[in-house]
């Protein structure tokens, strides 16, 4: 499995999918961390079968709140293109879709983030948020499970 | 029209990058009765932040005002502290920042002619439209932008937001085995990059040309990336050390950005078009040809033909990047050492879409006392409104869908920091008619 980390941490709630990617690094687990422009990520993943990409979002849900969405089949609520000439993790999806290089699995976890200005403090929330994805991530790497159903903080649509 | 129309064309964020970037364009009759484009510039928070800092970490800390050209950020916070501190580097780390800028240039370019502008002269919303029916093109272009991320991660250590580059040289340099592997991704870079050139040339360019004042650097030797010396087409001719005596930051009460001018002259352009136009003679003869046979020469006038000269210069930076790796030689140490010591020191590169200044005051401790930093679209927004009131002004009669969506091609041809973002903008038309007798 590869794990994705996107974000900026000199944005506030942006720098979730980063904090987490770093709390699997001190976890002992290989995670990606991507910065900037989102398309880069169709090289981040080009020949892996199994990607979890990480991402701030916001949809108006409660701060802190986690989502999971099937990459490849449904729509990524709340995607931020917010870097300054970004396109969002949404767009890169779409992308590698119509150039058919999406990985055969990709699973895109969203946390919830509210505060995205230059500068500003991570929300002790989303602090939280990025905890649990991480152990999720991390336990499903050590076990090797597929189940991405059992836990109750996670709302996931399996294949 | 039979009456006087008040038309607004107002292109607005997402509301979770509010202020980030957003057009205003207000139409009376035949009249361009406003032009406003607000643009959020990080560079002011990091000037503060920067405050009370090691000189050495002002290249990382830099690096991250911009996700797409921290190359650009890092070399002009690095040459402005070497100015301070008297430091010179070894020739061969002169070298490797040139390839550096190239790996950056090759990205930015490619991102921007490909994904961000080619789409508004193919009549597509975006590039992920336009891939549907492109497909080989979009290829093309994430492979060229790999190319370009490979030379920055390779010299910077990784992909965004370098951490490689240092005041003095670079904390790690390739050996020679590593850059050669670069050279047939180059080879195939080069071709592709001749390619588009020729597919840019094809597109339709709106007719419309401004009698600029272009700034760039000028070199004696070379095509502009980290030194020479700031010139115009209007006899500026100055050190980076004098910046600050030609050029003043003006406020504008409907932004929070500054305005750039030049004292007792306004608003110029800083970016591709400047660049070749004050150096076409220093272009590679590969670039050069391919420059001509798009038929472009200097002075291109016209703005949305920025989309072929940024073009040449992604000719440019390929040939540049083989010719740097054929003749490298590794330097003798990575980095030579730099002094805590009192001192000022400013600098000017080339980022891709324009000079970006620094400028640093440090204490005898080596700490930042004082930090400056002028961004290259900050320098053009000034013109982005003159030009907007211009061009506008021939639209007046146009559809107000079509003229907003002409005023945005308008102003990605800047290649702004708020491109991405004007590609999915939620855009509000107001339009009010007022009656006459």
């Amino acid at each position: 499995m590869l794990v994705i980390g996107y974000g900026n941490r000199d944005r506030g709630d942006d720098g979730a999918g980063v904090m987490v990617a770093e709390r699997l690094r001190k976890l002992g687990f290989d995670a990606r961390i991507l910065t900037g422009e989102a398309l880069d990520l169709i090289e981040a993943w080009r020949g892996a079968d199994d990607v979890v990409v990480v991402d701030a979002v916001e949809s108006g849900a409660p701060l802190g709140k986690v989502w999971v969405w099937d990459g490849r089949t449904e729509k990524i609520q709340g995607s931020l293109p917010i870097s300054t000439h970004g396109f969002g993790v949404a767009e890169a999806i779409n992308l590698a879709s119509i150039l058919d290089c999406l990985p055969k699995r990709l699973r895109v976890f969203g946390i919830e983030g509210r505060r995205f200005d230059v500068g500003g403090e991570i929300s002790p929330e989303v602090v939280s948020a990025t905890e649990e994805v991480a152990k999720r991530i991390a336990g499903e790497n050590s076990t090797r499970s597929a189940s991405f159903n059992a836990s109750p903080i996670l709302t996931f649509n399996a294949e | 029209m039979t009456g006087r129309g008040t038309k607004t064309i107002r292109v607005d964020t997402l509301a979770r990058v509010e202020g980030e970037g957003s057009l205003y364009i207000k139409l009376v009759g035949e009249r361009v009765a406003d032009v406003k484009l607000k643009i959020y510039e990080p560079p002011r928070l990091f000037e503060a932040f920067l405050r009370g800092r090691h000189f050495s970490e002002a290249a990382d800390i830099t690096a991250r005002i911009c996700g797409i050209c921290p190359v650009a950020y890092q070399m002009s916070a690095v040459h402005a502290m070497e100015r301070a501190l008297g430091v010179r580097v070894d020739p061969a780390v002169r070298l490797l920042r040139r390839l550096f800028y190239c790996g950056e240039w090759i990205e930015s370019h490619t991102l921007h002619v490909y994904m961000l502008h080619a789409p508004d002269f193919l009549g597509y919303p975006d590039v992920i439209a336009m891939a549907a029916h492109h497909r080989a093109v979009v290829e093309r272009a994430l492979r060229l932008k790999k190319i370009g991320n490979r030379i920055v991660q390779l010299l910077g250590g990784r992909e965004i937001h370098p951490i490689s580059a240092a005041v003095g040289g670079f904390y790690k340099t390739p050996n020679k085995q590593q850059l050669s592997e670069l050279v047939p991704d180059l080879e195939w870079a080069l071709e592709a990059s001749l390619e588009t050139v020729r597919w840019t040339a094809s597109f339709e360019f709106p007719n419309f040309e401004q009698d600029y004042e272009f700034v760039a650097l000028r070199h004696p030797e070379e095509y502009p990336f980290n030194e020479g010396r700031l010139v115009s087409n209007r006899g500026l001719d100055i050190d980076a050390a004098e910046y600050e005596d030609h050029f003043v930051e003006l406020h504008v009460k409907h932004s929070n950005a500054l305005h750039s001018v030049v004292r007792g002259r306004g608003s110029y352009l800083v970016g591709p078009l400047a660049r070749f136009n004050l150096n076409f003679d220093k272009l590679s003869e590969v670039a050069r040809s391919a420059a001509l046979g798009a038929g472009l020469r200097p002075p291109v006038k016209n703005l949305f033909r920025s989309i072929v000269v940024r073009s040449v210069e992604l000719v440019f930076a390929c040939a540049e990047a083989l010719r740097i790796i054929q003749g490298y030689e590794p330097p003798a140490s990575p980095r030579v050492d730099a002094p805590n010591r009192t001192g000022v020191g400013q600098a000017i590169t080339e980022a891709p879409r324009g000079i970006l200044y620094h400028r640093y005051a440090l204490d005898d401790r080596g700490l930042i006392v004082a930090a400056r930093i002028v961004p290259p679209t900050s320098q053009n927004l000034r013109q982005i409104e003159d030009d907007l009131r211009e061009y506008a002004a021939r639209l007046v009669a146009w559809p107000i869908e079509e003229a907003t969506w002409k005023c945005e091609q308008a102003v990605r041809s800047y290649d702004p920091c708020i491109s991405c973002a004007t590609h999915s903008l939620r855009v509000v038309v107001e339009r009010e008619e007022v009656a006459v007798d």
